[in-house]
């Protein structure tokens, strides 16, 4: 089997994000729990990857430290060019509410809010006028298809358009790194394929970066690099431009 | 600026969850609203106590047995104490008031505590303002009293407002020639009004029977110098209206067990209200847990989650207080025809809400507050 090698493959130019020799470890003493055990990764610019193995192997956690949200223990963490092992913490908040969207596996929509409320909430976040958020929130749900559900609420939405709703709040910032974390596992296979594919039709672009956890091997074919993770380590990565991902099948997802 | 548009976020996530946000709300409108009326019963039942040196308007100074701590606290003086204060320099007049508690014997042969009020028989000064049937000339003929309209219901309940009725104190003859307007007493008993020499009469016998010689100083010269100089010059205690009423209200608040049964319902009110308000709100964070997580997770900073919570509970005090505050004035506007209900809310009853109030939300958004800011915005990324 051929294997990508994450560190010498690309240049810093090339990557969004550069994981280097990262551990993260929780708790102590005898209830020390390493959940990651030295990953290197590199997720170049204008590529989905998406990041498979086992429950309980790292997969949320490295996504967490990579997306901002979570520090790392050791090692080198550099996003779109930022350290982010060097940042302070509201640095760290600036940096994900400009460079960062987010995509989650139960959406964390606010059911308070109207669906294009919604989805723009990262621009209020960012200080925009309400209108104008609202205005360009719309444009991006139009082309996800809720053009017609604008001022639904959430709660009146199927999982799939809720979905849907996540992805447009996640990309109507346009940021440069997009972070899914299973986002088809509560989605049936249809709604699976058609958020993957527009995830992978909006958010890919040459100088933007996707990353997905995700379990669901009937979407693996939307990937232009699989990650798999097992016991806190990368095990192997595999470039799908080149070679088949679906065809054997991966080890460990 | 992020914070205005985030605070409108939290106050749609806030007021979207209908049943918490209406429990939180109730916890503080049944605060306010317990800790508005009580206070304001409270308040009514000090203006009861110092009703009768509201009621007698004119002389500026009140001067009495040096022991006398409030107006219904009498220790008589001799008369002739009243011609020793006239004598006092400062002093333009003076006159005699009585002020005692008698039983009236009624026509059927019912007692009654009335409270009995004697006014200078030259002046009448001291007489009532809210004469509403009969004159007050009417009181210098024999035997003449007035009565309190709430004192009359009291005696003759359901019976029309009628002159000429007949009864006795101390086995002397009373003719009801006047029907006032009274401002109610703190003993509630109904109140008559006639001249001094009548009301020694009506009073059981005593040495001395003087309750107090209303003074007023002459134009130009503080009153309160004049109450120092009788009270030089005389040995007797002499108050301004004013010191008069606050000594009396002072009175009730320290030697009697009136503040600390208000204060205990009051208390009462505030801790309940805050531990609804302050359960259902934390619930209602926990139950946003995760929101507030996504919120930080997109980049919302500490700061703003901050102002979020506390502009949720500053919400919710604002519009508690107002339904709290509205419905005790409600109440009093609704009771205010009820004689025995006092209810008086002034300025600083509101204030005094007001402040619980802002004591309650901010023990209510406490924890919250905690929860929110400890959130680890990895959260969002556990199932």
């Amino acid at each position: 089997m051929t294997l990508f090698d994450p560190v010498d493959a690309l240049s810093e130019i090339d990557v969004a994000v550069r994981v280097r020799g990262v551990t993260k470890e929780f708790g102590s003493g005898d209830w020390l729990t390493k959940a990651l055990r030295g990953v290197d990764l590199d997720v170049p610019y204008g590529a989905l990857l998406m990041l498979v193995g086992p429950s309980g192997c790292g997969k949320t956690t490295l996504v967490s430290i990579v997306a901002g949200t979570l520090q790392a223990t050791e090692g080198e963490v550099i996003v779109l060019g930022k350290d982010l092992a060097a940042m302070k913490s509201s640095q760290k908040v600036r940096f994900r509410r400009d460079n960062v969207g987010f995509v989650f596996q139960s959406y964390n929509l606010l059911p308070a809010l109207t669906v294009v409320e919604n989805a723009a909430v990262p621009l209020i976040i960012a200080g925009w006028r309400r209108s104008h958020a609202i205005e360009a929130a719309s444009e991006i749900l139009d082309q996800l298809g809720l053009g017609n559900r604008m001022t639904s609420l959430i709660t009146e939405l199927s999982g799939g358009q809720q979905q849907r709703v996540a992805i447009a709040r996640a990309l109507v910032h346009e940021p440069r790194l997009l972070v899914c974390d299973e986002p088809t596992s509560s989605l049936d296979a249809e709604n699976g394929r058609i958020t993957l594919e527009l995830i992978s039709k909006i958010a890919v672009q040459p100088d933007r970066a996707v990353i997905v956890v995700t379990h669901d091997s009937r979407v693996y074919d939307f990937a232009d690099q699989i990650a798999s993770m097992e016991d806190g380590q990368i095990k192997s990565v595999r470039d799908c431009r080149t070679n088949a991902c679906k065809n054997p099948p991966l080890e460990n997802s | 600026m992020e914070s205005p548009h985030m605070i409108w976020i939290a106050w749609k996530m806030l007021i979207g969850n209908r049943v918490k946000y209406l429990g939180i709300v109730f916890g503080v409108v049944f605060a306010a609203l317990l800790i508005a009326q009580q206070s304001s019963i409270f308040c009514g039942i000090m203006l009861l106590t110092i009703g009768q040196i509201r009621d007698v308007e004119g002389p500026g100074i009140w001067v009495m047995d040096r022991n006398v701590e409030f107006i219904d606290d009498i220790k008589p003086m001799s008369d002739t104490d009243l011609f020793r204060v006239k004598g006092v320099k400062g002093v333009d007049w003076a006159v005699a008031f009585y002020k005692g508690l008698v039983r009236a014997r009624m026509e059927k042969g019912d007692f009654h505590q009335v409270i009995l009020l004697g006014i200078d028989d030259a002046t009448l000064i001291g007489a009532p303002e809210g004469l509403f049937m009969g004159t007050l000339s009417d009181l210098r003929t024999p035997e003449a009293v007035i009565m309190d309209d709430a004192g009359y219901a009291r005696i003759w309940p359901g019976e029309p407002f009628v002159l000429g009725k007949v009864f006795e104190m101390n086995d002397h003859r009373a003719v009801l020639v006047g029907i006032t307007k009274a401002s109610r007493t703190f003993q509630s008993f109904p109140i008559i009004y006639t001249r001094y020499s009548q009301a020694v009469l009506f009073a059981p016998s005593e040495r001395k029977v003087l309750s107090f010689v209303l003074v007023n100083p002459k134009p130009g010269i503080p009153a309160e110098d004049v109450c120092r100089t009788i009270t030089t010059q005389t040995g007797l205690q002499a108050l301004t209206r004013d010191q008069f009423m606050k000594k009396t209200i002072r009175h009730f608040l320290m030697k009697t067990g009136i503040p600390v049964n208000f204060g205990i319902t009051v208390m009462l009110g505030f801790l309940v209200g805050t531990a609804i308000a302050g359960q259902t709100f934390y619930l209602f964070t926990i139950e946003n847990i995760k929101q507030f997580g996504a919120l930080k997770a997109m980049g919302t900073s500490n700061r703003t989650i901050l102002l979020m919570v506390l502009s949720q509970a500053v919400q919710v005090g604002i519009v508690g207080y107002g339904v709290g505050v509205g419905l005790a004035a409600l109440f009093g506007w609704g009771t205010r025809g009820l004689t025995k209900l006092a209810f008086f809310m002034p300025w600083q009853v509101l204030v005094l809400t007001a402040v619980a109030v802002f004591l309650i939300i901010l023990l209510a958004s406490l924890l919250s507050i905690r929860k929110v800011l400890v959130v680890d915005p990895a959260i969002v990324f556990r199932g």
